[in-house]
């Protein structure tokens, strides 16, 4: 009760509560045990400015004895006793505040058994995920997007391609870095069915500033359908006009499961049709956006590693129309 | 005042000032050994990059006025950002407390220079070669790109091959010389070159604060000197120290440069600290409280802060336990800070405040301090800082501290100092119009930061999406940047206009305790005619606090004091107790400081443009140089005496 109220007064302190990357109003069990501890690291935070700004103010403007305003001796043993009672007392705050951090960490500690197992690799400026299963038929790779079942705990093997990138959905948990040569270990977890934006927390070069993905939550009946179509190959006639450019223009970076487009370079495109982002996060998936990115990805996102490929208007309304058919 | 009364005959002051002073022209101006004008030339120097890394976040901050504005290639932000912080971090806020230093120090402390005058002039020349060095590639839009952090891979060559960053890697070796340089100078000087009496126990804080930053730096400076000099062979000749490929570790930057990183943060501050707790309490009409306290506090938080590195790295997945550590170690760096904000108000509240310019800021500063304080607690907790950590919360928390624990003390530092050092009074209606403009504009462009921060809003990121919901926030902190920019500029408006038209000052127009207000303002270049004895904390409030008998004798009362006048002459003393032993021979002026610069600068430009043979000759005429500067000189050889005995 008293956690929504104050969380209340922080959503409204921060204008409103839909920000994507709030970490206040949160969707899961690690997330909000941080944000617990968050919301009572600052209200200690706001109570110190708030005494010391009074202290300060009483210091400057108490009344004073008419008096010589020379300097004069004096006797420093009182006001000493009161620095050391102060410090006493934030000495007091210091600790708490660091126990209930230690607790705090100890909640966020990984389970024994995680109920699914995702790897994240980054790289400029993307992300590639692979499902894990027990079972080799049952993993499938996709990019830019993060599905995850309701109530599950998610670990995360995180790693990189290149640089350092950092790995943060703020409404499910905390950052986590991905660095080449290491395996961080996070994990997630969702309370609630929705999308959550994830972003790179790391700097890491021109484009880090675009290099978000998309997290959705299912329930765990949806989760399952979504997976088995997951592992579908593409549902394209062979004839399509939009497979034919595709497969001369697009394939030798991106794969398509189902066909002859194997490229690793860029992110997996199978399914693309049923995601809710394009480019990392950048723009909504509609045939609009994914034609002007196509046609000006240089301009939309400078640096990023797609070149532009100055393709006919035709060329690029196929490639639209077969790349939004993949569900 | 002292009981003895005389004149000291003008003739002795002739005899000094033919000795000391600077040969007029060129020459002069190039081989000066002085501490207070080298200290002058670090204030205005250290200035300069202030302006020039303010006006890089000025235009950073109209990028960032509303969301996807296209003003700036993400290749020019990247560049911006990473000057921005170098420029900072590196070529103000340490130099510039330095100057204060340099300037201060010997005449707090009752000296007639710092102990290594050339040393002096080079760290500064190395400075402000340094500094251009630093920006030699900016015109080429070849700037260093990767941060002020640096983190490898990201400036390893595959990702960023052009000069940016070899600029940065070996830019910092060039300035760690200046620093480290400067350090030995400072922590010599406090052992060796003070008056009779002034013993440990009576030091003005900033000398505290400086002498634990500089011990500190001397152990920090290496560090991130070592990790320059490997990311530079990794780019340049293929070592592998934290290549992948090469079975490199990425994260051994990163430890290097923390470890060097943090100590820094504090050696940024600390001096600043020490300006408030010796200029706050003239203000007050009273001494400091808690001078001990204060002053152990100092050198604590420095111990600590070698111990808090990984505070930067706890998203980094290193063990739960060392974050553990770490996180608790940064709660209680807390502690010792407590003490100062404490002993602070304590002064306040138990004295008599005077209005004034510089109190306005110290007092500005102590708020600022303890918000600045407040956010670094918060990310000092390692579960929260998994969402704090790279966001605008710590781009509010750290310009809350380095604005708020740097500038805000140096403006009100450079209220207070500018009339010894010009003679003239700064105009106190442009000083208050200057620290509301400041005070205001400050917190408007950085206290909505924290709340970006909270709502997720990335750092270093040339541009945001309008669906993070930051707009708004960001046209305040971009309209509030623009009005602190203002408040610096009515502040050299005020500066030029008082130096050529302020009242006069006087010797100690604020009625201060300490030696450096005995002497005329400016004070004459051997700073003390003769050398005074200092009996204790406040030598000149003694006749009024009356804690003791002992006074201390000083000006012209100390004509009968030791003249020291056959040659550039000043007393060494012991180091804790301060008892006189030794008479200091001084060097002269000399190009010897400016010539090793150049052929340093000549040596790292060489290496910049891996010229092998040139950097090498570069290296032998540095040599040269050295062996000059270090030929034994007969006649300089100082003398013991038996003062005391």
């Amino acid at each position: 009760m008293r956690r929504a109220f104050l969380a209340g007064a922080l959503v409204g302190l921060t204008g409103c509560a839909g920000e994507p990357l709030g970490y206040f109003d949160t969707a899961g069990p690690i997330a909000s045990s941080i944000a617990n501890l968050g919301i009572g690291l600052t209200a200690i935070s706001v109570a110190v400015c708030v005494v010391v700004a009074l202290l300060l103010a009483a210091a400057i403007w108490r009344r004073r004895g008419a008096g010589d305003a020379g300097i004069q001796p004096v006797n420093d043993r009182q006001p000493i006793r009161w620095i050391l009672a102060g410090v006493a007392l934030s000495t007091v705050f210091l600790v708490a505040s660091a126990v209930w951090t230690l607790a705090t960490v100890q909640a966020t500690l990984p389970p024994a058994h995680p109920g699914l197992t995702v790897d994240v690799a980054g790289q400029e400026w993307w992300w590639a995920v692979k499902y894990e299963s027990s079972d080799p038929s049952r993993q499938f790779t996709t990019a830019n997007q993060l599905v995850i079942p309701v109530g599950v705990p998610v670990q995360v093997n995180l790693t990189s391609k290149d640089v350092i990138h950092s790995f943060w959905i703020p409404k499910l948990g905390g950052k986590m870095d991905m660095i080449p040569s290491r395996t961080n270990v996070t994990w997630i977890e969702a309370d609630r069915a929705g999308h959550y934006r994830g972003q790179c927390s790391e700097f890491c070069g021109l484009q880090h500033a675009n290099m978000a993905f998309d997290v959705l939550a299912l329930s765990p009946a949806d989760f399952q359908t979504w997976w088995d179509r997951q592992l579908q190959p593409a549902s394209a006639p062979a004839d399509d006009p939009g497979l034919t450019t595709f497969m001369a223009r697009c394939a030798v970076c991106h794969t398509v499961r189902g066909t002859d487009a194997g490229g690793i370079l860029g992110p997996d495109l199978s399914h693309f049709g049923s995601r809710s982002t394009i480019a990392a996060g950048l723009m909504p998936n509609t045939p609009a956006n994914l034609s002007n990115w196509i046609d000006n990805t240089q301009t939309i996102k400078p640096g990023a590693k797609m070149p532009e490929l100055h393709m006919l208007a035709g060329e690029v309304a196929d490639v639209t129309a077969y790349l939004e058919g993949l569900h | 005042m002292a009981a003895q009364v005389g004149q000291l005959g003008d003739g002795e002051r002739r005899k000094l000032l033919a000795m000391w002073e600077t040969a007029p022209g060129l020459y002069g101006w190039l081989a000066t050994v002085d501490h207070k004008t080298i200290g002058i030339r670090y204030l205005c120097t250290a200035f300069a990059f202030l302006l020039i890394g303010g006006i890089e976040a000025l235009v950073m901050r109209v990028q960032l006025a509303q969301p996807d504005l296209k003003i700036l290639s993400p290749d020019a932000y990247n560049q911006l950002f990473s000057m921005h912080g170098v420029t900072m971090i590196f070529l103000y806020a340490l130099p510039m407390l330095s100057g204060f230093s340099n300037y201060l120090w010997p005449l707090m402390l009752g000296s007639r220079d710092m102990a290594f005058p050339r040393l002096n002039a080079l760290s500064y020349w190395l400075f402000v070669f340094a500094g251009i060095f630093l920006y030699i590639s900016f015109p080429l839009g070849q700037a260093p790109n990767g941060g002020w952090f640096a983190y490898v891979p990201n400036t390893s060559r595959p990702y960023d091959p052009g000069i940016n960053m070899d600029v940065f890697a070996l830019g910092l070796v060039f300035l760690g010389i200046s620093t480290v340089v400067g350090a030995v100078n400072f922590i010599v000087t406090l052992a060796r070159c003070r008056a009779p009496g002034m013993s440990v126990n009576r030091l003005p804080i900033i000398v505290w604060g400086t002498l634990t930053a500089s011990a500190a730096n001397l152990f920090a400076i290496p560090a991130v000197s070592l990790a320059c000099v490997m990311l530079w062979l990794d780019r340049r000749y293929d070592t592998h120290f934290f290549d992948v490929a090469g079975g490199g570790q990425p994260l051994l930057w990163q430890h290097l440069f923390w470890i060097f990183g943090h100590p820094w943060v504090y050696a940024l501050v600390l001096p600043a600290m020490g300006i408030v707790s010796d200029a706050l309490p003239v203000f007050c009409r009273r001494p400091l409280v808690g001078y001990t306290l204060v002053a152990i506090s100092t050198v604590a938080t420095m111990a600590l802060g070698f111990g808090v590195w990984v505070h930067h790295m706890f998203a980094t997945g290193l063990p739960v336990m060392s974050l553990s550590f770490f996180s608790a170690a940064s709660f209680v760096i807390a502690i010792p800070s407590a003490v100062a904000v404490f002993a602070w108000i304590a002064t306040i509240w138990t004295g008599r405040p005077q209005f004034t310019t510089p109190f306005l800021f110290f007092a500005g500063f102590v708020m600022l301090f303890v918000i600045g304080g407040v956010s670094g607690f918060m990310t000092a907790s390692v579960a929260f800082d998994w969402q704090l950590t790279d966001t605008y919360f710590v781009v509010a928390h750290l310009h809350y501290v380095l604005l708020g624990i740097n500038v805000f003390p140096v403006i009100g530092g450079i209220h207070f100092w500018f009339p010894k050092m010009s003679g003239k009074m700064m105009d106190e209606r442009l000083g208050r119009w200057t620290f509301w403009l400041t005070f205001i504009g400050f917190n408007l462009a950085f206290f909505p930061m924290h709340i970006t921060g909270l709502m997720g809003m990335p750092r270093r990121i040339y541009t945001y999406p309008a669906v993070l919901g930051v707009g708004d926030l960001n046209l305040l902190s971009t309209v509030g940047a623009f009005m602190f920019a203002a408040g610096i500029l009515l502040f050299l408006f005020n500066v030029a206009r008082s130096l050529r038209s302020g009242a006069p000052a006087g010797n100690n127009p604020w009625d201060g305790a300490t030696l450096e207000w005995s002497t005329t303002s400016p004070p004459p270049v051997y700073n003390f005619a003769t050398i005074p004895q200092v009996a204790s904390r406040h030598p000149l409030w003694e006749d009024r606090l009356r804690e003791s008998e002992d006074r201390s004798i000083f000006g012209d009362g100390a004509a009968h004091g030791m003249l020291l006048d056959k040659g550039k002459e000043t007393i060494g003393v012991t180091p804790l107790d301060a008892e006189p032993n030794v008479v200091l021979k001084m060097p002269g002026d000399s190009l010897l400081p400016l010539l090793l610069s150049l052929a340093t600068t000549v040596l790292f430009l060489a290496l910049l443009g891996q010229f092998i043979w040139v950097a090498a000759a570069a290296g032998v005429a540095d040599f040269a140089i050295l062996a000059m500067w270090l030929a034994p000189q007969p006649h300089a050889a100082s003398e013991e005496v038996d003062v005391h005995g």
